[in-house]
């Protein structure tokens, strides 16, 4: 194996582009759910009562732009062909794929829309203001909160099969899964 | 003559004690001419103010017997609004208000104590996070008349302290916060 030079993906390998992607955005998922929890167990006194939110409210924010970028790379660069295995899991893989987007998708959309339920704008570190949606149901902040908090909660459920999945692949079927999503290649 | 003047004082002690129709009110949430605000001090350093969007309510009452007056209000405690969505949220969750166990709180008055300005005591059960407890409101007159409209309308203000522990609300806000000043104002229009 040998690390690709190539920042796109071909038929066979990742390029470097999406192998970035994929680990900014796996860091940011691992890392921004414990702190949603422990948001919740901060006391009013806590001196980081206002900063733990905004790393939060930012990270999350960071990671939609990725996930814009990513969603438009790969329309334009498809990952390469699946390696052998059955078909059935196959099929697995490809349905926990379109699923990790989609609760990850869902998980950002309804962060935004606890933070803007009031027509205030959502601070990416005091830098930029996303501003919110020109219209707001009732009760939003509390909706979109109980949604932010199970899909968030089935997404990072689904991310850790993803990686024991990945383990698997490596270590039992002994194939190139979790090498090609490091950017290795065979020579 | 004396027997004629009893029988005036009869007739109008009977007339004080049960009025010729009952006076009551309806609050008029539908126009918003009525509101439930409070007032919390923002590490002593300042107050910060919010309101519950959402109640109804009735009253009676008759400027010839004050003493009668009755009210019964019932708030929706999901309403609440701080103009702060993030603060709303983390208010309304189990850390507070917890409105999930406790959507609804509702004030029934028991006694009323008139002064000589048409305001008075009202004394009353509050139920709020699912805890009942007696309170008292002082309340102000503010004006009774009719309205442009064909209607009749009495309006009182009102003020009572509140200390969230009392009710089980135990989310530590800072020694300068544990009082929360309700400011009370309802407009009643007359039933037909």
């Amino acid at each position: 194996m040998v690390l690709n030079h190539k920042l796109t993906n071909d038929e066979h390998s990742y390029g470097w582009g999406p192998v970035i992607m994929h680990w900014l955005i796996a860091l940011a998922i691992i890392g921004l759910y414990p702190l949603g929890w422990y948001i919740e167990t901060l006391d009013y006194y806590d001196p980081a009562y206002r900063t733990i939110p905004v790393w939060h409210k930012s990270i999350g924010i960071i990671v939609a732009m990725v996930l814009a970028v990513r969603l438009i790379w790969r329309s334009f660069n498809k990952p390469p062909a699946p390696l052998p295995q059955p078909k059935k899991m196959v099929i697995a893989a490809k349905i926990a794929h379109a699923l990790l987007y989609l609760l990850l998708l869902i998980t950002l959309i309804s962060g935004y829309l606890i933070s803007t339920a009031d027509g205030r704008a959502i601070e990416l570190f005091n830098l930029i203001n996303i501003p919110a949606l020109p219209f707001a149901i009732d009760n939003q902040e509390d909706i979109a909160g109980l949604i932010h908090f199970i899909v968030a909660t089935i997404l990072i459920s689904l991310a850790a099969i993803h990686a024991i999945a990945a383990l698997k692949h490596h270590f039992i079927d002994k194939d190139i899964t979790l090498k090609r999503m490091l950017a290795l290649r065979e020579e | 003559m004396k027997a004629k003047f009893f029988k005036g004082l009869a007739l109008a002690t009977l007339m004080t004690a049960s009025p010729l129709y009952a006076a009551d009110y309806v609050i008029d949430t539908k126009g918003a001419h009525a509101s439930i605000e409070f007032r919390i001090s923002h590490l002593g350093t300042s107050w910060l103010t919010g309101r519950f969007n959402t109640f109804n309510g009735e009253f009676s009452y008759d400027s010839d017997n004050p003493a009668a007056s009755k009210v019964n209000v019932d708030i929706d405690v999901t309403s609440f609004d701080s103009n702060h969505a993030e603060r709303d949220k983390h208010i309304r969750s189990d850390e507070y208000l917890n409105v999930a166990d406790h959507p609804t709180a509702s004030f029934k008055s028991t006694s009323f104590t008139p002064n000589a300005d048409g305001g008075g005591v009202m004394k009353g059960m509050l139920t709020l996070y699912g805890t009942s407890k007696e309170i008292a409101i002082d309340v102000a007159k503010v004006g009774e008349g009719k309205d442009p409209w064909g209607g009749y309308r009495a309006g009182f203000s009102g003020t009572v302290e509140l200390k969230p522990k009392e009710f089980g609300m135990n989310y530590n806000l800072g020694p300068a916060s544990e009082t929360v000043y309700m400011d009370l104002n309802i407009e009643g229009i007359r039933k037909k």
